[in-house]
């Protein structure tokens, strides 16, 4: 069944375009994986898919479960079962992590959770600190991540959620990652989604993800198993592996 | 008049006449004593005019935090009323006491209140400020706060006047000793004009910390500040203020004097512009000999589109977004403020939070 489909996307930032001619289908139960040179336009996708206004979308659609969302506000969108893990949240200062996750946590019926996910991601610590204020690299992933698994979104977007971040808690991340997305029940139970942003592809080693996509220069030009992927990146580089699909299209 | 607006006016700032609450009471009706009550021993409530009667040495005390400089403090030297307020020597005051100034009917209100902590006691103070929703007029208000030794003084003042009131408080703080004085400022609601400087002498190990939450609505023009002067060894003072302008102009002033080595300052004012308005931050120190550590903050912006979009992408909307961002602007940490002081700076805030959205 159909979760999210982006027909033909193009996507400009200040006059700027940095996507063009994106398509991507996701159905329910699958977790795609998402390669690319910094730069290459990642992190713009999913803004432009959760609704960033900053990220215009002067072509194309984006069908989220058979609804065409291209205009709504992000709120909208959140409301209707998408979410995401920011690389980069803002620091917002007087505003304490646990009334965002009061707040995640009404959208997604996840109040009777909020204490047990904090302990999971071992955040317990920080419920009354300032929203991102003074967080560590990690701990910036591990708020990300609690606040999403509150929320509980059908459609869930994982930028980077691995870098940065030490062994143990890749461990930690990647349980909640596999929790997230329905990792242990079989395809046709699952109800969840999602898309993974990596380079390392360390989380792989806790998900294992259906398909990787390649986006380069605003471009997706490579999809396949991710694995494989994963292992042509290291082997040819962005460039070479790129050649190698072209050439294969 | 009705009692209605008084009541509800009354609780806007945080008075709530109601002994279970407070430990002492004050209401000043335009020149008039109204109300003065006290629940608690440790404490002395009496109009200023009494207590000049009842005790000669009070004289000593008058104009000398805060001495008569322009045309306002010489009307109020001609004719006033007013609190004296004072804790007994090693007295513990926790519950606060309420003070309220309502102006309704007069062209000027006048006032002149007193304020001693005597050695080692301390208190909290709710000071509601407020006036009838069609009052016109002005109000003058010189406080001196007395602080002595090992004392502590916690003053909240929260103010909500009508559109066409003038303020010009006067207000001036001795800390002995060893004392602390923890002033908080809120002003969420309209006012013509706000103009206030106040200033704490500081003597040996003594602090002060001003807090002040300000919003300057539009057709208002709000210039406050706070000035700490550092004249021991030892002394502290830290400034802090958050000022929003939804349309109006903020002058927000800050003013750090060392005149002793070995003494701590820091001033922080940040501000935000909703929509439009105007922001002046003035933030000075001054260093009158070696060794001192004085440092200053000073930030004014806007709401940030990203942070909007952040709190959106949990399942906010755009106003309860901007609402929570102002509000945490607005969330200063204030050190050592009892619990029921917090809830009617929280209040206020909330009262205030629909008008600004
Ligand atoms: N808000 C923005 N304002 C201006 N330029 C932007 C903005 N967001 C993205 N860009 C530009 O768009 C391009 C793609 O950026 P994006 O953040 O999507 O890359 P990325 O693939 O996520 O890279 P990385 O791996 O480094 O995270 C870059 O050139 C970037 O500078
Ligand atoms: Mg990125």
């Amino acid at each position: 069944m159909d979760m999210l489909r982006l027909v033909n996307l193009g996507v400009e930032v200040d006059g700027r375009k940095i996507l063009e001619n994106v398509n991507l289908y996701v159905q329910k139960g699958q977790t795609f994986v998402l390669f690319g040179p910094n730069g290459s336009g990642k992190s713009s996708l999913l803004m432009t898919i959760v609704g960033n206004p900053k990220y215009k979308v002067f072509d194309g659609r984006i069908i989220f479960k058979g609804e065409d969302i291209t205009e709504l506000p992000t709120d909208e969108r959140v409301k209707r079962g998408m979410g995401i893990a920011f690389q980069n949240p803002p620091k917002i200062g007087g505003v304490k992590l646990i009334d965002v996750l009061k707040h995640c946590a009404k959208l997604g019926k996840t109040e009777d959770k909020i204490e047990e996910y904090a302990k999971l991601l071992g955040m317990e610590d920080f419920l009354h600190r300032e929203l991102n204020v003074g967080f560590s690299g990690g701990e910036v992933k591990r708020s990300e991540l609690l606040q999403l698994m509150l929320l509980n979104p059908d459609f869930v977007m994982l930028d980077e959620p691995d870098s940065g971040v030490d062994l143990e808690n890749i461990a930690i991340i990647g349980k909640a990652i596999r929790m997230l997305l329905e990792r242990d029940k079989p395809m046709d139970e699952r109800s969840k989604a999602g898309i993974i942003i990596t380079h390392t592809g360390h989380i792989l080693n806790y998900v294992d993800a259906d398909y990787g996509v390649i986006l380069y220069k605003g471009r997706v030009v490579c999809m396949g198993n991710p694995f494989d992927l994963l292992k042509d990146i290291s082997e040819f580089g962005y460039e070479g592996c790129v050649k190698r699909c072209l050439r294969r299209f | 008049m009705s009692e209605e607006i008084l009541k509800d006016r009354l609780e806007s700032v945080g008075i709530e006449m109601n002994p279970k609450k407070r430990s002492g009471s004050f209401l000043l009706l335009d020149q008039e004593v109204k109300n003065v009550a006290k629940f608690m021993e440790g404490l002395e409530i009496l109009p200023i005019k009494r207590a000049l009667e009842k005790y000669d040495w009070l004289e000593d005390y008058m104009w000398k935090a805060v001495k008569v400089k322009d045309e306002y403090t010489k009307e109020v030297e001609e004719d006033f009323n007013g609190y004296f307020i004072r804790a007994l020597p090693n007295a513990k005051v926790e519950i606060p006491v309420e003070a309220c100034l309502y102006l309704s009917r007069v062209k000027k209100q006048k006032v002149h209140n007193i304020v001693i902590a005597e050695e080692g006691s301390e208190i909290n103070i709710i000071s509601g400020c407020t006036s009838h929703p069609k009052a016109m007029g002005m109000h003058i208000g010189v406080s001196e706060f007395y602080v002595k030794k090992n004392a502590k003084l916690t003053f909240t003042m929260i103010h909500s006047w009508s559109e066409d009131i003038e303020v010009r408080p006067r207000s001036g703080v001795i800390v002995e000793e060893n004392g602390a004085f923890i002033s908080n400022y809120v002003l969420l609601a309209p006012a013509k004009l706000v103009q206030m400087y106040p200033t704490a002498y500081l003597k040996r190990n003594a602090t002060a910390v001003f807090s002040s939450i300000v919003v300057a609505f539009k057709n208002a023009t709000i210039d406050m500040g706070n000035r700490a002067i550092l004249m021991e060894k030892g002394s502290s003072a830290e400034i802090i203020s958050r000022t929003i302008s939804k349309g109006g102009r903020v002058i927000a002033r800050g003013h750090i004097v060392a005149e002793s080595p070995e003494v701590k300052g820091h001033l922080e004012c940040r501000g935000l512009i909703l929509n439009e308005g105007e922001i002046l931050a003035i933030p000075e120190l001054e260093a009158k000999c070696p060794n001192v550590d004085l440092s200053h903050e000073a930030a004014i912006g806007k709401i940030a589109e990203e942070e909007i979009f952040y709190l959106m992408s949990r399942g906010m909307t755009q106003d309860e977004a901007t609402a929570t961002i102002i509000r945490g602007f607005m969330e200063i940490d204030i050190k050592g403020i009892p619990p029921a002081l917090k809830r009617e700076i929280d209040k206020a805030i909330e009262l205030a939070e629909k008008e600004l959205l």
